[in-house]
């Protein structure tokens, strides 16, 4: 049988919307210890949607369980704070509800990946057109500093006084391995690069991943410091774009050869910018050899690994109940009747 | 010639063999016929375990028990006078539930040394008169089965697959019913397929052997029941509760969503919602059965009549979740098809061990109304009922069946939707005093819809200022919300219609049930009424809230006996709430109860004073 293409759910967009950053925030203080990372981030998604054209109704917030997750009492739009790890199965749940709402799901690294493990896959894999922002801190911080599954190994925690011995998994590649759509990473700090890529987020029409690194200056303070700090983030971090070639260092003097599927950090100089591998977003190899960079040896990348389009669940859900209820005449009693007999 | 016909008022037929013979297929097909012939009826259906167990052996026994009468019934029958067993560990596992005098049809040409020894023979019980006290007739079923398709040339595996229809050929003689019913059927199932015409030689076959054959010298006739008029159709407790769903969807004008993970014995109703598209359902099979009950729950928020079910293990999964939905006050149709436990326990058998679960089962002061069904064709009123509950009080529900309703099957009168009463629901739109945890009298909240302008709020798990539904950790409010709470499932018993009790009004015994033990309690009352004993009989729909009227009626009994499938739940339940000396009369052999054990209970309690 053929597949048939399902038509992406419509999200109005009004452009421009008339709403300003200030309708996106809620009148709840805002109760991050001073310093977290995750104020930028709110800052920053309050600030991009103006931009988007979505009116402020059709926003949903979905989160589970830690300090990120008191996310959505911050935004004044439609908002759930959820049970631990779950966020992802109730977004899904109302998107194939309401395909015209924008549904966002935030998450930490300690309720996306650990307790939320499963759904966080099957989301993905469902490809459900849902943006699923994870901040990802390396540490649990609402329970007071116990190492997460995104800790490196050897991690010194309130559990693991002797250095934690679990070895951490990442996030971008969980969601290349269930098939995701749409994986990004960002930064925190990094004002403008979680602008573009939220933005792109939002565009996308099936689940859209981005892990945004973001620090926890009470119990992990400097986690990402050499990403961000002004001496080593030049060497140490590289933005990677469609269609750009890989280059990172002071004034770009560095980039990244592939040899066969081995990736290689060269000196521009040397060999010239064509020499360069050039990201493709739709490539799966692209996005599995580039997210596999790792420091010290590599440059930590950010900004869009993969971005493909596939129909998504809640779409062809839609489309099936449509198909089947057009023209439907059937109601409950017919079906009550069926195979009935009269007694006289 | 036609042989003489006796006529009888009830019979209990059991048709059992291994797991691949087909006699589930063969029971539903008598009962279909059955019920088209006027009788009243009830079934039993007897799964092995999920995992096809070695042919032969007495863990792959699948046994069907009908119960059918010119007078009413309400259970399958405690033992059946006909057994028709297909090979020898068949009839091990049911001998001992034959009535003594009762026919037994033995399939001869399965009773080989070697499935002797697979059932745990020593030596053939035909020969050594352990079945002297039955009416024994054998037949070489298979054989006479292979006889009349040997011209088909099929493979003899697929002709011993038809066997099953021999014998239904042979019951239906037996009991004078008509063929044409499973005659239509075989043609619409297979067509003109070899199998299909292989079935049907073998159930014409089975009822000219019974016709012509010496073995029978007469065959027996069940009167027509004197019935309700109306229509009727044969349903299932699983079926009932997805039409009951589809109903409820209707009346209340909203679309259906179910999130489920596959679990016996529940995973039928998930089939059957699946079917529907047509009138907007939309079927999750989620992930697991937590991300289950959450698909339903975002569902919900987003304004569909939101279900999910489930079996115990399964429940057990869900708790925090529907902690979460009790918190955010939104409505939700959580459905236990209890098995028996604990933990993996026997899935394919029934129990009613799951109430206290239901009941207290989750974290915190966590109150959510239950609502049971007591027979398959119950079902359907129950998940309407439960429905009802969810979206007019803006509540998470429990919704308890069990493996013995699911599965069994009843002759079940037709409702007219047009004359069942419309559930009301309303979605806010008003902005003007919105408010998320503003109150009506039923003390529910508003249910608004993300999408409407205007009334953009959060809600979440943490405990919530009454009213606004702000976090709040103030320590009156929170002793204000835990009691709000719970006075929200009191009130619903303000709704409810006055309790009905069957038997006596009030006297020396009330015997309280609650679920898929009705049909033998019922029919035990009747018999001690009949005997001039004054016992009464609750079956209670509503476990939480209680009905308002329960307390007075316990006590217009000298003694209350409380029969369930467990250890003793509801007589918990009930001797805390009331201070009543309710006594236990507890069962749990993953087995339905048999009328004659309700009967002597009650007795030993009308004695024991
Ligand atoms: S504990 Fe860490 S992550 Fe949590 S709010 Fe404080 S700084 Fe932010």
């Amino acid at each position: 049988m053929q597949q048939r293409q399902a038509p992406y759910p419509q999200i109005e967009h009004t452009d421009p919307s008339g709403q300003t950053r200030k309708d996106f925030v809620s009148d709840q203080e805002v109760r991050w210890c001073p310093g977290c990372g995750d104020y930028s981030i709110l800052a920053q998604v309050q600030r991009v949607m103006p931009d988007l054209g979505i009116p402020k109704e059709k926003l949903v917030f979905v989160s589970g369980i830690g300090c990120s997750s008191r996310f959505p009492y911050y935004m004044n739009t439609y908002g759930i704070h959820s049970i631990h790890g779950r966020a992802p199965a109730i977004a899904t749940g109302i998107k194939s509800t309401s395909p015209d709402l924008s549904v966002w799901v935030i998450t930490g690294d300690g309720d996306g990946l650990s307790i939320g493990g499963n759904h966080f896959l099957h989301v993905m894999r469902r490809n459900v057109a849902l943006k699923l922002l994870m901040f990802n801190n390396q540490i649990y911080g609402l329970t007071k500093g116990q190492y997460s599954p995104t800790s490196p190994i050897g991690k010194r925690a309130k559990s693991t006084p002797m250095g934690s011995v679990d070895y951490p998994v990442d996030p971008v590649h969980v969601a290349l391995g269930a098939n995701a759509t749409f994986v990004a990473r960002t930064l925190d700090v990094n004002v403008k690069h979680i602008q573009a890529i939220l933005k792109r987020a939002e565009a996308h029409r099936g689940t859209a991943f981005v892990e945004i690194y973001q620090n926890c200056n009470i119990f992990n303070d400097g986690a990402f410091a050499q990403l961000t700090d002004k001496e080593t983030k030049a060497a140490s971090l590289i933005e990677i774009e469609h269609g750009k070639p890989l280059r990172f260092g002071k004034d770009g003097d560095k980039g990244i050869v592939f040899d066969g599927v081995k990736p290689q950090v060269v000196d521009v100089a040397h060999v010239g910018e064509e020499a360069l591998y050039v990201h493709d977003e739709t490539s799966e190899l692209s996005a599995l050899v580039i997210s596999r960079m790792k420091a010290p040896e590599f440059p930590t990348p950010i900004g869009v690994f993969r971005a493909v389009d596939r129909p998504s669940y809640d779409a062809m859900l839609q489309d099936q109940v449509e198909r089947a209820s057009a023209g439907n005449e059937t109601r409950v009693q017919d079906l009550l009747d069926e195979g009935a007999w009269t007694i006289e | 010639m036609s042989k003489a016909v006796e006529t009888v008022e009830t019979v209990a037929i059991r048709f059992a063999g291994d797991s691949g013979d087909g006699m589930q297929l063969t029971g539903t097909q008598f009962t279909d016929t059955t019920a088209l012939a006027g009788n009243d009826l009830a079934t039993f259906p007897d799964f092995p375990a999920e995992i096809r167990a070695p042919a032969g052996t007495l863990a792959g026994v699948s046994g069907f028990q009908i119960n059918f009468s010119s007078e009413a019934v309400f259970t399958p029958g405690d033992a059946p006078d006909v057994l028709v067993a297909m090979n020898p560990a068949a009839l091990k596992a049911n001998l001992p539930d034959l009535k003594q005098g009762g026919m037994l049809i033995l399939n001869s040409e399965a009773f080989t040394a070697k499935n002797l020894t697979r059932a745990g023979y020593d030596g053939d019980p035909r020969d050594n008169g352990s079945l002297k006290n039955y009416r024994t007739f054998q037949a070489d079923i298979t054989g006479m089965t292979l006889k009349a398709i040997e011209d088909m040339k099929l493979g003899t595996r697929t002709a011993v697959r038809s066997k099953n229809f021999f014998a239904l050929g042979l019951v239906y003689w037996l009991y004078n019913r008509d063929m044409q019913h499973s005659i239509d059927w075989i043609k619409g199932k297979f067509g003109d397929t070899d199998v299909g015409e292989a079935n049907l030689r073998a159930l014409k076959a089975g009822y000219n052997f019974g016709e012509t054959a010496e073995l029978f010298d007469h065959n027996y006739e069940v009167k027509q029941a004197v019935i309700e008029p109306g229509r009727y159709r044969n349903i299932s407790g699983n079926e009932a509760l997805g039409l009951g769903f589809l109903a409820a969807a209707e009346l209340s004008g909203l679309d259906l969503f179910l999130g489920s993970y596959p679990i016996t014995p529940a995973s039928d109703i998930l089939h059957f919602l699946a079917r529907f598209k047509n009138l907007g359902v939309k079927t999750f099979q989620a992930e697991d059965e937590i991300a289950a009950v959450c698909g339903a729950l975002g569902a919900s928020y987003a304004g569909a009549l939101a279900i999910t079910t489930t079996s115990g293990p399964g429940l057990a999964l869900k708790a925090e979740a529907v902690g979460l939905a009790l918190m955010l006050e939104l409505p939700m149709v959580i459905v236990n098809v209890q098995r028996a436990g604990p933990s993996t326990g026997m899935p394919t058998k029934t129990e009613q061990a799951d109430l206290m679960q239901a009941m207290y089962g989750r974290n915190g002061e966590s109150p959510v109304p239950i609502v049971a069904a007591r027979s398959p064709g119950d079902a359907f009123y129950a998940a309407i009922e439960a429905s009802r509950i969810a979206v007019t009080h803006m509540t998470p529900v429990l919704l308890l069946s069990d493996g013995f309703v699911a599965t069994s099957a009843e002759p079940w009168r037709i409702p007219d939707m047009a004359s069942l009463p419309p559930i009301d629901v309303s979605f806010r739109t008003e902005q003007e005093g919105f408010a998320a945890y503003l109150r009506d009298e039923r003390l529910a909240r508003p249910w608004a819809l993300p999408g409407t302008p205007g009334l953009e709020h959060r809600v979440g798990g943490l405990e919530k200022e009454n009213l606004t539904g702000n976090i709040s950790y103030d320590p009156d409010n929170h002793e204000l919300m835990c009691k709000l709470r719970a006075e929200r499932v009191e009130r619903i018993a303000d709704d409810l219609a006055p309790t009905e009790i069957g038997g006596q009004q009030s006297g020396d015994l009330l015997l309280v049930g609650w679920g898929g033990t009705y049909g033998p309690m019922r029919s035990a009352v009747a018999q001690m009424n009949e005997r001039g004993h004054k016992v009464g009989h609750v079956h209670l729909r509503h476990i939480n809230p209680f009905p308002k009227d329960f307390g007075e009626i316990l006590r217009r009994f000298d003694r209350v006996l409380v029969p369930e499938l467990n250890l003793g739940q509801l007589v918990q339940l009930i001797r805390s709430r009331y201070l009543v000396d309710a006594k236990s009369y507890p069962k749990i052999k993953g087995q339905p109860f048999k009328e004659a054990e309700v009967i002597e209970a009650i007795k030993a309690q009308l004695e024991a004073h």
